[in-house]
């Protein structure tokens, strides 16, 4: 039982490696910066886990920025995804100004927030 | 060639019905401003009512001292001693549209006084709301329900009633924010696209800015978030609708001061929270069914359905754990008496003595939203055929909205929008299907035509249908009205057309019926516009400040009020406090500028109590309490002469609640005879000797020798009677206010003086000491 679970978690994550670099190169970039910022985001848990979360405003603007980075840039992968039906007609260069406007937003609010 | 001609055509109509629908639209804008000016033609261009008075205040100290001194603006004019920091514990959005609007005449060169801005704010905006509605419901159900539910706003009874010309509150900008922020939400839904989403989370920012309800957005939004979810309806739109929002949301509202952060430490916002950690999982999972075969992904499936399992039962114990820590179980007080409408009559006299705070009744649904009750069910049908994201949110704001007006009649505003857009989906779309029915059945003109017999009808309801109609044929072909399949699906609209066109025939109702149905919807129609403009005129315009009456001889004016605070103006000192009860303490500071110990910010529970207890006690303990808290004048409300209802003798019993709530000498049956409250011969002594009692009715009976009160309609128990601590200052033309000055102390020394002097002397001497400490003016 055990066995054919790993077997198959195994067949599983070979057919997803083997389908994920089917990707285009612009999306994997995208999604290496999504990773990036999840992985700031949790270095931050992480310490104000240890060290505390005295000024919280710094620590929730931190931990806000890097997750709305995050979704920001998933938002943008899903509008350039070619394969996405629903956004054909979108061009990537309108979906890359507003992942920027919104971004400018996102980090003007940040910058007020952080104290 | 024909082809050309009939799209040469349909541009026509397209830019002919544009061009309509935006006469129609500033009719409607036109119609809201002015339908709301009934207060200022009827009584004078004044601030109504209560907290509109403080709002007026906080204004002027905004467009006096500038952006920086409000934020850090410590007023020690009110909550004599403790004072209120106003930067922080005001909700700005209100005092900064109206500061930004004087600031921008003002440069223009246009004098207006601050007054007037504020008198002038809300019909400005309740034309804005009109506008946001419109845009709206164009985007659930087309332009022809947008129009509709646009004039229906623009007089909606229960709307007016909160943003008349002076009524300057909250609630007055609010609307419109929520209206525009629903409709940004929608937008994004329906277009995916994240400038929409920027944009959604700035209108939410300045809901948060203007009014405590932005808690029913924040609930509201992930609630249909999770509705699709569950029947199925997840699309990537979804997810830039919702994401962005709620990082961009929670960061805007930290902003607000008022708001801190609570936007992130109350449970109020946590369920988007937990929703935003869902879609994020729901996300996952539809990309990796995206990318794997079928057969793959049901291994998949189960894998990370399991791990997504246990990392949402991770949070939500978290949560729990968090939530279950703090008393209230982290729910402030006014939302917990949302959900449970017993909690706040149970635990929180200071919330349930407040009116608009009671649930309401059968009969204020009807005055409030009138015909748009019937029309509600008829829109929410409407509203499935066919069912699309859009309006699976509409009816899901209705069903919430209409739970929330029945725990609290203040709410009845949130659910007006909703039953506005709902019935002007009803009402277009029933106007769509008579007149489509007359139109294929008049002789001589086909199917195709723009002739059609409504047109001629002058009805401004008929007529904006006509301007939608050319646009809800296409729309009806669509799964959904989104923008980027409306360019394709136009080129391909004429073979479809006619397709549609033969099942139209075959739902075409008989001729007379659908005239005669016409007829009395159009009735339907007028019986609410008599109606709202009725209720405009009559009902909600009253400023409260200035009372009219009719008699047989004539109007009679009640100006008592402005009357009693310019009186304390003049003949106080400046630094003088006067106590009244809290209804009264925000018009004390803006109107007679002097400082007062309690306010309608109700934020100090005990300070209240402690001006209740005084109210409720005797008369030299009340003194001792008012001394205590460095006191000059008592200003009591009393309406037993001409009538008035709504002054202190019949708040009486909610002073006596809230002062026995933190001091428990102060018992309610006490003051009650057999459960009931009177104020007759039959009157507790307590009662009758209270402060509270003797204020409201000292001197009565000199007016008419019986001392009969209007209010009551009874003779009161006490008719003769002096005061012994507090010496009357000033009581206005028709006794409605009255303001009484504490005696100095020097009385109550002359009286321990001979104590102590007839300590030595007989006991009979004593005794008539006694008698004269416990009354020195005998």
């Amino acid at each position: 039982m055990v066995k054919s679970t790993s077997k198959e978690a195994h067949a599983l994550f070979h057919s997803l490696r083997s389908a994920y670099a089917a990707t285009p190169t612009n999306l994997k970039i995208i999604d290496l910066y999504v990773v990036f910022s999840v992985f700031t985001a949790l270095i931050q848990v992480v310490y104000m886990a240890i060290v505390g979360s005295f000024p919280f405003n710094s620590f929730l603007s931190g931990v806000l920025s890097c997750i709305g980075t995050a979704v920001l840039a998933v938002c943008l992968r899903i509008q350039v995804n070619k394969e996405n039906k629903e956004f054909k007609d979108l061009p990537p260069e309108r979906a890359f100004a507003d992942f920027v406007l919104c971004n400018l937003v996102l980090h003007l609010v940040i910058m007020n927030f952080l104290g | 060639m024909a082809a050309s001609e009939t799209s040469n055509g349909t541009a026509l109509r397209y830019a002919f019905g544009n061009v309509l629908s935006f006469f129609i639209l500033l009719l409607i804008g036109v119609l809201a401003f002015s339908i709301r000016l009934f207060s200022v033609i009827k009584y004078e261009s004044v601030i109504h009512e209560f907290d509109p008075y403080f709002n007026y205040r906080v204004t002027q100290y905004l467009t006096k001292n500038g952006i920086y001194d409000f934020w850090n603006w410590f007023d020690d004019r009110t909550w004599y001693p403790l004072g209120r920091v106003i930067g922080g514990t005001v909700y700005p959005g209100l005092t900064l549209t109206a500061g930004t609007l004087y600031w921008i005449l003002n440069s223009l060169n246009i004098p207006l006084s601050v007054e007037t801005v504020c008198v002038f704010t809300a019909p400005i905006f309740s034309a804005f709301a009109s506008w946001a509605t419109y845009l709206l419901t164009k985007e659930v159900k087309g332009a022809g329900a947008g129009l509709t539910a646009a004039v229906l706003l623009a007089m909606v009874p229960s709307y007016i009633s909160r943003s008349v010309a002076g009524s300057y509150d909250n609630e007055a900008v609010a609307i419109f924010a929520l209206i525009f922020t629903f409709f940004l939400y929608i937008k994004t839904l329906n277009t995916g696209s994240l400038f929409y989403a920027t944009l959604n989370a700035i209108a939410y920012f300045y809901m948060v800015c203007s009014w405590g309800g932005y808690t029913f957005i924040i609930n509201l939004i992930p609630m249909h978030v999770l509705l699709c979810i569950v029947t199925g309806r997840y699309s990537s739109r979804l997810y830039i609708a919702y994401a962005p929002l709620v990082v961009l949301g929670t960061l805007l509202a930290s902003l607000v001061p008022v708001v801190g952060f609570n936007a992130v430490l109350t449970s109020e916002h946590f369920g988007s929270f937990l929703v935003f950690i869902i879609i994020h999982v729901v996300a996952l999972v539809y990309y990796i069914k995206g990318i794997l075969s079928p057969k793959m992904f049901k291994v998949a499936v189960t894998l990370v359905l399991s791990i997504g399992l246990v990392v949402c039962c991770a949070v939500i114990a978290v949560l729990v754990a968090l939530v279950a820590s703090s008393p209230t179980k982290g729910w402030s007080g006014r939302s917990l008496s949302l959900l449970d409408p017993t909690y706040a009559s149970k635990y929180i006299p200071i919330i349930a003595s407040v009116s608009e705070h009671q649930p309401p009744t059968w009969p204020s649904y009807f005055m409030d939203i009138n015909v748009l009750a019937f029309l509600v069910p008829a829109g929410i049908i409407a509203c499935f055929s066919p069912l699309s994201d859009a309006s699976s949110f509409v009816v899901l704001y209705i069903v919430t909205s209409v739970y929330f007006s029945g725990v609290m009649v203040r709410l009845m505003l949130v659910l007006a929008p909703a039953a506005c857009i709902m019935s002007g989906i009803a009402l277009s779309a029933s106007f769509d299907v008579f007149t489509r029915s007359i139109k294929f059945q008049l002789p001589g003109v086909k199917g195709n035509s723009q002739v059609d017999a409504g047109d001629t009808s002058s009805e401004g309801v008929v007529a904006q249908n006509e301007v939608a109609k050319t646009d809800k044929n296409e729309e009806a072909l669509k799964e959904r009205p989104s923008k980027k399949n409306r360019k394709k699906e136009k080129e391909h609209v004429e073979k479809p057309f006619v397709k549609a066109q033969i099942k139209k025939r075959l739902l075409v109702l008989p001729f007379e019926a659908s005239i005669i149905a016409i007829l009395l919807l159009i009735l339907l129609g007028a019986f609410y516009v008599v109606h709202s403009v009725w209720a405009a005129a009559e009902a909600y315009s009253a400023p409260s400040i200035v009372l009219t009456s009719y008699s047989h001889d004539g109007l009679h004016v009640f100006d008592d009020f402005r009357e009693a605070y310019s009186w304390l103006s003049h003949n106080t000192e400046v630094d003088d406090k006067v106590a009244s009860w809290w209804d009264y303490g925000y018009q004390t500071t803006a109107m007679a500028n002097r400082t007062v110990i309690v306010d309608n910010n109700t934020w100090n529970n005990t300070h209240i109590a402690t001006v209740g207890t005084a109210m409720s006690s005797p008369e030299k303990a009340a003194w001792e309490i008012f001394d205590s808290l460095d006191v000059k004048y008592v200003l009591v409300v009393f309406g037993g002469l001409v009538g008035y209802p709504s002054d202190d003798i019949n708040k009486f019993l909610w002073m006596v609640r809230i002062g026995g709530g933190v001091f428990p000498h102060i018992k309610e049956p006490d003051y009650l005879r057999d459960g009931q409250y009177r104020i007759d011969s039959q009157a507790t002594p307590t009662m009758l000797n209270c402060l509270m009692y003797k204020l409201s009715y000292y001197r009565f009976v000199e007016t008419d020798g019986k001392a009969f009160d209007r209010v009551r309609r009874t003779e009161i128990g006490k008719k003769h009677f002096k005061l012994t601590h507090f010496e009357e200052v000033f009581t206005t033309h028709h006794w409605m206010v009255r303001i009484y000055k504490l005696k100095p102390q020097k009385n109550r020394i002359r009286g321990k003086a001979k104590k102590s002097r007839s300590k030595a002397s007989s006991t009979t001497s004593t005794k008539r000491s006694e008698t004269q400490r416990k009354n020195p003016w005998h």
